[in-house]
């Protein structure tokens, strides 16, 4: 099984410019503990100093905003696309 | 693609880095949002009372405190718009001095939309930006294309596909590009974070986002000079994203630290739509935690399931002893309906949420009667006509033959009454 995860520019510098990986990971948890692995970089970008991933990353599963699907216990699906993007404002005020 | 000044630079919220100024919304090193801060020491001694009386009648008299490059000559009188006492509307839900910040009548396209827009497109003209563009629930679409053609940059625009077809119109009709989009206005917004990254175009609520926002605190100022120079006791702000109710606190603050105005207590209250109310929900249980929403409501402006400034927002109406309220699609009607009764002032449905936030505020004894209250009216009515559709059944009323008696005969058919009004002559 095998997921395709992209990332915004923003987070490319600590990827060697890679936009996009493919991940083993089973899940969200999983996923963080292979971009400890293979962008250890990256990896201290998007958690906090407890570990926790920051408040202002979310993650997409396909179009889905991965805490509409039951977050860290989602069981990715082969083929899932997972995007990690900054949360940035918006709207009308 | 930058430009140096010493009034103002951005900064990272969490880690506290600068970065000058560039097109660049997060912190590179935490991913915080970036905003705005000034030397306020700098315009100390420009930024009065005096000097800004003597300045235009727009937003444009509070530039030293808006991040307006140095050199730029704006065009168009934004902003400014007028504060009205609402005695009507007050005496209804039990408030005796409450005002109404009206940007209903904001020029040029009716929303307080236009006072952001004005600032980020200034800066995507320093920044050399050729072509803007925005994610939009419609009055952010409608303000882009209209600044954009007149200062001759090319527009494209992207809006969830289930906008109401005026706001389509009232961008379409600049001339600007625009894309529906298969989604939510959450799918939008991410997808223009990933063209961002991709095109060189300026969008003004993504890479140019911290200017972009502090347009908002021209809010601030208008309402604090517009009751003579005072703070008043509490603010309603509609929220979305959950930006504007925080930039009026900090118009707020730096009046305060500037000497211009009295240092008091300012209670800020959030109005959302029950059917997309994260951070009313958030502020409600006592948390900063903002659980997305799936939007289900017919304020589709304020229609943001995952707002970014929401614990920001959330934090901050609690710190300052206020509350946050949402309310019902029937409620929102309503609350258009009662503002246009009472003030003759016709709001969006963003405003129905302001305009029934406020009476529950009252009635649940949140706001005292005699406090100065001010609720803020972000956008107008016509743009939202489908929303009442239900509420009148007389626009297909039958029409009346052209004579006396059957007009005398209709009135009080309408009525329900068998008085006429019909005065005698002479009588």
């Amino acid at each position: 099984m095998s997921v395709k995860v992209f990332l915004p520019a923003a987070f490319t510098r600590h990827t060697d410019g890679r936009k996009n990986f493919d991940s083993a990971a089973a899940n969200l948890p999983g996923l963080l503990a292979d971009i400890d692995q293979s962008f250890p970089a990256l990896s201290t970008q998007i958690k906090d100093e407890n570990g926790k991933l920051r408040r202002f990353i979310n993650i997409y599963i396909n179009d889905e905003d991965i805490r509409f699907l039951g977050g860290e216990t989602y069981a990715f699906q082969d083929g899932d696309e997972i995007m990690l993007i900054p949360s940035i404002a918006g709207g009308c005020c | 693609m930058n430009y140096s000044c010493n009034r103002y630079e951005l900064k990272c919220n969490e880690c506290g880095k600068r970065y000058g100024n560039q097109p660049l919304s997060a912190c590179p090193d935490c991913i915080a949002p970036l905003e705005i801060v000034y030397d306020l020491e700098a315009v100390r001694g420009i930024f009065t009372r005096e000097n800004i009386a003597a300045g235009p009648a727009s937003i444009w008299r509070y530039s030293a405190l808006l991040p307006i490059p140095d050199g730029f000559q704006p065009d168009l009188p934004v902003g400014f718009t007028p504060l009205v006492r609402a005695k009507n509307l007050g005496k209804r839900i039990g408030a005796n001095n409450l005002y109404i910040k009206n940007d209903a009548v904001c020029f040029p396209t009716l929303s307080f939309k236009d006072r952001v827009v004005s600032v980020a497109l200034a800066n995507a003209q320093k920044f050399g930006f050729t072509t803007v563009g925005c994610s939009s629930t419609g009055n952010l679409a409608n303000s882009v294309a209209a600044q954009a053609a007149r200062l001759g940059i090319k527009a494209t625009i992207l809006v969830p596909a289930d906008l109401e077809p005026a706001k389509i119109l009232n961008t379409l009709v600049y001339g600007a590009r625009l894309v529906r989009i298969d989604g939510n206005y959450d799918h939008v917004n991410r997808l223009c974070t990933l063209i961002a990254d991709e095109y060189s175009w300026g969008f003004v609520n993504v890479n140019l986002r911290p200017y972009y926002a502090e347009g908002s605190k021209s809010v601030g100022y208008e309402i604090a000079e517009q009751l003579g120079w005072k703070l008043p006791d509490n603010v309603v702000v509609p929220m979305a994203g959950g930006s504007l109710i925080r930039k009026i606190r900090k118009a707020f603050r730096e009046l305060v630290y500037l000497g211009l105005v009295e240092d008091k207590p300012v209670r800020f209250f959030g109005a959302q739509a029950t059917g997309c109310s994260p951070i009313s929900t958030a502020v409600k249980e006592g948390t900063e935690d903002i659980v997305p929403q799936r939007p289900n409501t017919i304020a589709r402006s304020l229609a943001i399931g995952n707002p970014a400034d929401g614990p920001a927002a959330a934090k901050m109406i609690r710190e300052d002893g206020g509350w946050a309220e949402d309310v019902s699609d029937v409620e929102i009607v309503s609350g258009i309906q009662e503002l246009a009764e009472t003030e003759g002032i016709f709001t969006e449905t963003a405003g129905g949420v302001t305009t029934a936030v406020t009476a529950r505020l009252y009635a649940q004894g949140r706001i005292s009667p005699d406090q100065i209250t001010v609720t803020c009216i972000t956008g107008n009515g016509l743009k939202t006509t489908d929303a009442l559709a239900a509420s009148y059944q007389h626009i297909d009323a039958r029409a009346v033959r052209p004579r006396l008696a059957d007009f005398d005969a209709y009135l009080k058919e309408l009525d329900g009454t068998t008085e006429s009004e019909l005065a005698a002559v002479g009588a």
